[in-house]
């Protein structure tokens, strides 16, 4: 029951094997059990709700609902009217939004149905879900390790089957690395592929919603639902939905596959690097056409990015000031220090140590030297990456350094920073992405990038949809949640 | 010079910076109502509120509104515009920052032409951008807290910045009524002053005469009366002559005019001031202005006073004088053209009238033109009786005072009044026969030289109807009966 397909449990509904309450019940119960052990969940809705249940299961039958009543979870930065929204973070602890967000919008008009919240790093600032002010979550494969982040929250809840599918969100890697980490499939579309209305900014120039669930197939049926123009969202594209469709064979002839060799060599988990060229061997035997390629620019993706996104996010994070909504400090003399007390108490460490990095960036005097330089770093990123997509239809890469470390193992900043090396190029391009588990190495999952090009979600989703018709990797479940 | 301000060993220098509020029916970025005057916090959206995901999506009546003011003042206008951050803290300013520009504002280098005591003056436009007001704080009105309300925040407002190139508080005036004219006309700002729909921020600083490079300058924030301006640079400019002449320093800041003491405070220093950490917001893509959005805001350009003046005086016979006072004045422009398409009258007679009698009304009951009890349609009426001579300037006068008390038409009074002049030729024979018969002395010595004694005449005939006579009647009558026996 719990292994199941999107398309399967459509199936089931349809043919009346099963109601939707009977289905999201046992999903609930489920997350329920096993918050204790992952925490994965911030909030878990007491009960399902009886309406949504009801419009979910008088949509079961219709034309192409494969999605009405198959329960989700929400990240907990996607505004749930009537729901709190907390983004991790003591700041918005008791928040609750007055309004959907375009994504939750467009999911529950499909009848799906949200039974929680799911945990995350504060303001998805974070690669290990340890930065959340609701408690750091467990890896489903081994639960003194982390799951990843900053979507490390819908990543385990996924993992643990939970729940079938969760959405996310990544602004550096925060869908791909869990994913690899917690052995599922997580996609970031185009950047303007899905409306940013209502999911809480990070970095606005680089946040995307995405999905993350068990299979390439279960992540396009749901991205399909979420993407479209969104006239609320004005950088979100004018174009026309993407339409998933599922290959009928696992062949990739005349695919080109673009590989970054340099980044596999410079791989130092010999397991992870030897799980990589494996997948890359299972797509040349399926038919593709790999190229070494080059992307010369890469190596200062991260320098440009640590200042972009804290950059953005320093403004974005100034609404919190305890004045509105959010934390508002008891001890109050004045207005400064209103300010000052209420984001000293509401903000983790992280946050305010990334508010100080981009407010300092964006300062009078450090602006040229910081900001306009990395914005010059990613027109360079940009530029690689059109030479690459001229050549080839796919790049296949890593998505991480290393697998799932243990919690509290790394303290510094920095080192943390550097793991999100492969995930951050295709950031700053804006280009869809998604990571698909490719085996294991010491017991823990393995990722694998695929990039696409702009708007391309099709190619990157098919080339693993049709790795994972011949592999199992996707379906295992670890011990403890099977 | 006529005026001596500061002692002529010095230069004034003063840049402005002025706000228009545009009159969208909506905010910059939120859809949300814009109107003035709504209950407290009644015209907040989410976004206005701050809320946390959602996001600005641009009103493009502003920016046809801004084009439409940078083409008023030959602008350069470029293809791509951008919107900025603006970042600082304040209760009142719910997203932490103001989405305003900083590279590439909507309107790039134009100019105005400014008339001053010594003729015209053009003054150069650095630019125009558009920005989203603040919330408003209100300190005064409970002990303990501070209230906010946010029905202001996310409005639309152009500022258009000047080069320094005024040198005194009159010229700064007269920039400032020159774009106040330049957006009324164009119907995107409603003018109104009070409600703050028009103010401005003056950079003041002086020079020794005839030295190139500019002087420390003070900031003088918040300005929105024409008054207040010319006091509040006057005054400036005479605090930093003494602050110099006393062997002292200026320093650059930022200073409140109080209008009650007629003084300018210290508000915060240079070293004080926000550091405001501009950058592009993320959440909006640069905006593309195309050829056809600028042809199509060309369009809208109206006729502007300078063009309507000549118009006037050499289409309408206007003299300049009387063609300048009502060109400059939109309300009383558009009230004058009504009246001329509605009445058979000549210009000339609409605009004395107008001018005169009318503005000495509405001064009486303290009203603007555009607040007038009558209507330019039935104004147009009491014209058509001016020029039909069925009444003379004097009763229409009258006529005038009692349609703004009884909002009745000028002919509905004259018939019920009875207050038709008398040009009927054979009453007035009548009239003229009596005269002369009673008066022989008098016609005795008109006709013996004395030409003043016609006015004697006319006098008692108007004496006698109560100045209902039609006088150009009478005159012609009394000369046929006085010069043939």
């Amino acid at each position: 029951m719990i292994n199941l397909s999107i398309r399967t449990m459509a199936e089931m509904l349809k043919n009346q094997e099963i109601s939707v309450q009977e289905l999201c019940a046992v999903y609930s119960d489920r997350t329920k059990a096993f918050n204790h052990s992952t925490h994965a969940m911030i909030t878990i809705n007491p009960e399902l709700n009886a309406a949504e249940i009801l419009q979910a299961q008088s949509l079961i039958g219709q034309d192409e609902q494969l999605l009405a009543g198959i329960p989700l979870v929400h990240k907990d930065l996607f505004c749930t009217q009537g729901v709190k929204t907390t983004c991790g973070s003591k700041m918005l602890a008791d928040f609750i939004p007055p309004y959907n967000a375009t994504v939750v919008q467009k999911l529950s008009d499909k009848g799906m149905v949200s039974i929680g919240k799911a945990n995350m790093d504060e303001f998805a600032m974070g690669s290990s879900n340890e930065h959340s002010a609701f408690g750091a979550v467990s890896n489903p494969w081994d639960l003194s390790r982390v799951p990843g982040g900053s979507s490390g929250g819908s990543a385990a809840a996924v993992a643990a089957r939970m729940v079938p599918v969760a959405t996310g969100t990544d602004t550096g890697g925060s869908i791909r690395q869990p994913a690899a980490f917690c052995g599922i499939t997580g996609i970031k579309p185009s950047y303007g592929r899905v409306s940013r209305y209502g999911m809480v900014a990070f970095a606005s120039s680089l946040d995307q919603g995405g999905v993350m669930a068990p299979s390439a197939d279960d992540c396009g049926l749901v991205l399909s639902a979420m993407t479209g123009h969104d006239p609320l969202d004005s950088t979100s594209a004018q174009q026309p939905r993407l339409n998933w469709e599922k290959p009928s064979s696992p062949e990739h002839k005349g695919l080109k596959v673009g590989v970054v060799n340099a980044w596999i060599d410079e791989l130092q988990d010999e397991g992870i690097k030897q799980k990589t060229l494996d997948a890359i061997a299972h797509l040349k035997a399926n038919g593709a056409e790999v190229v070494d390629i080059k992307l010369p620019h890469a190596e200062l993706a991260i320098s440009a990015y640590y200042i972009l996104a804290p950059a953005e996010c320093s403004s974005n994070l100034s609404r919190f000031d305890g004045v509105r909504f959010g934390h508002q400090t008891k001890a109050v003399d004045d207005l400064e220090s209103l300010y000052r007390q209420s984001r000293s108490e509401g903000f983790g460490e992280e946050v305010q140590k990334r508010i100080i990095i981009g407010a300092w960036a964006l300062s009078s005097g450090y602006y040229d030297a910081y900001y306009l330089k990395a914005q010059k770093v990613r027109r360079l990123i940009s530029e690689d990456f059109k030479q690459a997509f001229a050549e080839v239809d796919v790049i296949a890469c890593p998505v991480s350094p290393e697998v799932a470390f243990k919690q509290g193992e790394k303290s510094d900043g920095v080192s943390m920073y550097q793991a999100d090396k492969f995930t951050i190029p295709a950031s700053l391009a804006g280009l869809p992405c998604l990571s698909m588990p490719i085996g294991f190495t010491q017991g823990l999952p393995v990722g694998l990038q695929l990039i696409g090009n702009y708007f391309d979600e099709q190619s990157i989703l098919q080339l693993a949809d049709q790795y994972q018709q011949q592999t199992n990797y996707h379906l295992q479940l670890p011990e403890a949640f099977a | 010079m006529s005026q001596n301000i500061i002692s002529s060993d010095w230069e004034m220098v003063i840049g402005l910076e002025i706000h228009v509020r545009l009159n969208t029916k909506s905010k910059l970025f939120s859809g949300m109502k814009a109107s003035y005057g709504a209950s407290p916090n009644s015209q907040v959206s989410f976004l206005d509120a701050g809320l946390p995901g959602t996001l600005p999506v641009i009103n493009y009546k502003a920016i046809e509104y801004a084009l439409r003011f940078g083409l008023s003042v030959d602008a350069e206008i470029p293809t791509v515009t951008i919107f900025a951050r603006k970042n600082y803290f304040y209760p009142d300013l719910p997203k932490g920052y103001q989405i305003s520009q900083m590279d590439d504002p909507i309107v790039g280098k134009g100019k105005i032409v400014i008339k001053t005591d010594e003729g015209e003056k053009t003054v150069d436009i650095t630019r125009a951008h558009l920005e989203e007001d603040a919330g408003k704080s209100i300190h005064d009105k409970y002990d303990q807290y501070s209230a906010i309300d946010l029905n202001r925040a996310g409005t639309p407002l152009i500022e258009v910045v000047s080069e320094p190139q005024m040198s005194s508080a009159k010229e700064a005036v007269a920039y400032m009524r020159a774009i106040y004219t330049r957006v009324t006309h164009l119907g995107i700002c409603d003018g109104n002053l009070q409600e703050g729909s028009f103010r401005c921020d003056a950079n003041v600083s002086i020079r020794p005469k005839g030295q190139t490079e500019l002087g420390t300058r003070a900031e003088i924030k918040n300005l929105n009366s024409f008054r207040f301006i010319e006091k509040a640079i006057n005054h400036e400019a005479k605090r930093q002559v003494k602050i110099l002449e006393s062997g002292g320093r200026i320093v650059q800041e930022t200073r409140l005019y109080d209008a009650d003491k007629d003084q300018t405070r210290s508000m915060r220093s240079k070293e004080n001031a926000n550091d405001y950490r501009y950058f592009p917001d993320p959440d909006q893509l640069p905006i593309q202005i195309t050829e056809a959005m600028i042809d199509a805001q060309r369009a809208h350009l109206p006729e502007f006073p300078e063009a309507k003046i000549k118009r006037y005086v050499e289409t309408l016979g206007l003299k300049v004088d009387d063609a300048e006072i009502i060109a400059n004045d939109l309300s009383l422009s558009k009230f004058f053209e009504r009246s001329m398409e509605q009445s058979k009258a000549a210009a000339d007679l609409n605009a004395k009238f107008l001018l005169g009698e009318f503005n000495a009304l509405l001064n009486v009951h303290g009203k603007a033109i555009a607040d007038s009890q009558i209507s330019a349609d039935d104004y147009a009426g009491l014209l058509d009786e001016l020029h039909a001579a069925t009444v003379s300037r004097k009763v229409a006068k009258q006529i005038l005072d009692d349609m703004w008390e009884s909002g009745d038409q000028a002919k509905a009074i004259i018939e019920q009044q009875g207050l038709g002049q008398i040009s009927d030729s054979s009453a007035l024979t009548v009239l003229i026969d009596e005269l002369i018969a009673n008066h022989p002395e008098q016609v005795a010595s008109y006709r013996g030289g004395n030409e003043k004694m016609f006015n004697f005449f006319v006098g008692q005939i108007m004496k006698q109807t109560k100045g209902q006579a039609n006088p150009v009647q009478t005159k012609q009558l009394l000369e046929d009966k006085l010069n043939n026996e």
